[in-house]
């Protein structure tokens, strides 16, 4: 049940009364569970962090907000893409509210910002942001992520730029942020150890007004151009890009939130073909996507992309946890241990966690096509159970530094 | 008035007594942004001089204080003074470019300043780590005693509130204060009258910075996590936000701004959606009925609703 914070305030005062008093287990266990939402509503980040709410909504109200037999409350918290607010409303989730699981946040620094504070306080935190040491140099006991990483995505992309579209020069051009620097590393380690080379680095600030500066030093001897954008900047690069009549002439290859769906409605023929990854389409054929897309569509009357599946995905592994621990959310170890251990069918497919506590799962290479008359991610490659170390050794990974503006080092720039 | 102060004294003290561990957070919280803010006042309020660059003295004394402790290793009883020191001087050189101008152009100067740094913690990612920032912190331990739980560090920033606001009431109330609002007022009649305009200003640009780095420490120990959002314009117009509201160029008003804006940020934003468009109508309405912000305004209306009673009192009688 999404309520919202002033009739859950109202009825935690009715309750007070009630809770005043340690409650013994066996009332505890009839006493809701508390789900805290930390996401963004306000600033350039809210479009994701909206369709995060959305996502989780669907996916609570499908389920008659009941996961293994206990009634379940969401609380809902903007932070703002802040990370101070982060953390501030991250105590207020756990210290005013008392919720005993968290569901996101969105942003890679809001993760890090609220890090040490889960860990002191033992909060299982289902984590949406794709920072990639919270489930590697610096992984978090408390975490799991049935996402990915900044990264995962990228590998297989640059595999598949490599072995199956005989690219050999690539452009990349990413958010200067670190979950843009994460993903551009990723894809170039795995391109350039196939034989390729990485001529061009470059990296618009976030909020930058206009692309044109950028696409005037393209470097235009290139087979492709690899996005690394988050939010609306893929849409607004593309446009761009067509408008620079350079559309057709150089390929356009993108990672996980290049062209998402929440984008691509506002997109028209110019992004047909673009070839993006992702660990989920709304166009995903499989029967729980199948009710979740049409569900989330009748409702927001556009397709679910990154940031709602994401949700309804941690939905569902919170869901497969509760049901092995049998709703038991109070035994924090055991839960944990559960949720590290859940192997549950998603929207996106089946998904297991490493001892990490980051998600095993698939990774679909997906082109943008028209269907009914609408722009969609179509599914055409799938490469199975990708981890976050892609085909690397875990401990041979993780003896490397974390993936950055400067790691791995450029060796082919012109 | 006295009496009143005691119980706002009091209830301060006891307040970790009775209220529960986020309330106890968020004062702490206001009182860093209390500091921030007062600090910030010395130069809007006293000096007349606006600055939109405050947030360079928290942000990079929080970062040194993190940089110390995580990559030398340095403890808090060293990286705290280093941290205090390096800023102050670095406020003594951003003043002494700053201070060739006034108005408008000492605005400037200062955001560009700002920018600057703000531009730097983000691309020198070796030390500052980038858009990750820095974490795995901890908070001091002074005298032994550990300032984790929430009420220990509430009675630490407590402290640390009464010396500041304290330290810088002396410094505004000292002959030096009064040259200071003379400069403000007519800077021209003091350099006529043997004040060096420059150097007074500038004094008060080192002082402000050296509360504002202290108030960046309590930053990073209350965080314990920097990123670069915290020597962003927006940390830096939120603090002259909240001196303005509150009333500047007096000592309670920055604390009162400041309590309204980590109030409307963190709390009230949990009950309304569109909180950023409350922050704004609070402000459109507090400069539309207050111009000279909330505790100047009150301290009038309050002059004026006591004023007023007695002559219809003594009509009353007629």
């Amino acid at each position: 049940m999404t309520i919202s914070r002033r009739t859950f305030m109202t009825s935690a005062g009715a309750a007070a009364g009630l809770t005043v008093l340690p409650a013994p287990f066996a009332r505890a266990q009839s006493e809701p569970i508390r789900i805290g939402l930390l996401t963004v509503k306000t600033g350039p980040l809210a479009s994701g962090g909206i369709d995060m709410e959305k996502g989780l909504a669907l996916y609570m109200r499908e389920r008659n907000n009941t996961l293994a037999g206990r009634k379940c409350e969401v609380i809902v918290a903007d932070t703002g893409g802040v990370p101070a607010t982060a953390r501030t409303k991250t105590q207020e989730l756990v210290e005013k509210n008392k919720v005993q699981v968290l569901i996101g946040p969105l942003a890679a620094f809001e993760a890090l910002a609220i890090d040490d504070y889960i860990r002191a306080q033992s909060i299982p935190t289902l984590s949406v942001a794709a920072a990639e040491d919270m489930t590697q140099r610096k992984a978090n006991p408390w975490f799991v992520r049935g996402t990915s990483t900044s990264a995962q995505c990228a590998h297989p992309m640059a595999d598949y730029c490599a072995k199956t579209l005989k690219y050999k020069r690539i452009v990349v051009i990413a958010d200067d942020i670190a979950y843009g620097h994460e993903m551009v590393a990723g894809f170039q380690r795995v391109f350039e150890e196939q034989g390729g080379r990485i001529v061009q680095k470059t990296f618009p600030p976030l909020t930058v007004p206009d692309y044109g500066t950028y696409l005037a030093q393209l470097n235009t001897k290139a087979d492709a151009v690899f996005l690394g954008f988050a939010g609306s900047n893929g849409f607004r690069f593309v446009r761009q890009f067509n408008e620079y009549g350079l559309n057709g002439k150089i390929a356009l290859v993108g990672g996980m939130t290049a062209l998402d769906e929440a984008v691509l409605r506002n997109m028209g023929d110019e992004a047909l073909g673009i070839l993006t990854t992702c660990w989920y389409s709304a166009d995903l054929d499989n029967p729980i996507n199948r009710k979740f897309a049409a569900d989330f569509r009748a409702d927001a009357k556009y397709d679910p992309g990154f940031y709602a599946a994401a949700t309804y995905v941690e939905g569902a592994v919170l869901q497969g946890a509760l049901e092995a621990v049998k709703g038991k959310i109070e035994d924090k170890a055991a839960f944990m241990k559960a949720l590290r251990a859940a192997k549950v069918n998603t929207a996106r497919g089946p998904v297991s966690f490493d001892e990490y506590g980051n998600v095993v799962g698939n990774v679909y290479i997906r082109k943008v096509e028209r269907k009914q008359g609408r722009l969609v991610n179509s599914v055409i490659h799938t490469y199975p159970n990708v981890s976050q170390f892609w085909t690397y050794p875990p401990k041979a990974f993780l003896a490397n530094p974390v993936y950055s503006r400067d790691w791995p080092p450029a060796k082919f720039l012109e | 008035m006295r009496s009143a102060r005691w119980i706002v004294a009091l209830v301060l003290v006891a307040l970790p007594q009775f209220a529960g561990e986020f309330y106890v957070n968020l004062i702490s919280q206001i009182f860093i942004a209390a500091i921030f803010a007062s600090s910030l006042n010395l130069l809007v309020g006293y000096a007349g001089l606006t600055s939109l660059g405050h947030a360079s003295y928290l942000g990079v004394s929080a970062y040194l204080s993190a940089w110390l402790y995580l990559k030398l290793g340095i403890g808090h009883w060293l990286s705290a003074p280093i941290a205090l020191a390096v800023t102050t001087v670095m406020a003594g050189f951003f003043g002494w470019i700053a201070l060739r101008a006034s108005g408008l152009g000492f605005l400037m100067i200062t955001l560009a300043l700002s920018q600057v740094l703000w531009g730097l913690a983000y691309r020198w990612s070796a030390v500052t780590n980038g858009d990750n920032g820095l974490s795995g912190l901890t908070r001091p331990q002074p005298f032994g005693l550990s300032l984790d739980s929430a009420s220990a560090f509430y009675y630490f920033t407590l402290i640390v509130v009464a010396v500041a606001i304290g330290m810088m009431a002396k410094f505004i109330g000292s002959p030096f204060g009064a040259a200071l609002k003379g400069t403000r007022d007519q800077p021209r009649r003091m350099s006529a009258l043997g004040h060096d305009v420059r150097r007074v200003r500038w004094i008060t640009f080192v002082y402000a910075g050296f509360w504002g780095a202290v108030s960046g420490l309590l930053y990073i120990y209350y965080h314990k996590y920097i990123h670069p959002t915290s020597l962003s314009l927006t940390n830096s117009a939120e603090a002259l936000l909240g001196v303005i509201a509150g009333g500047s160029g007096t000592l309670v008003g920055p604390i009162i701004g400041a309590a309204i804006v980590v109030l409307l940020k963190n709390y009230v934003s949990a009950y309304v959606e569109r909180w950023n468009m409350l922050l704004g109508f609070v402000f459109v309405a507090i400069v539309l009925f207050m111009p000279d912000g909330l505790v100047p305004g009150v301290r009038r209306l309050w002059a004026r609703v006591t004023g007023r009673r007695k002559p219809t009192d003594a009509a009353s009688n007629s």
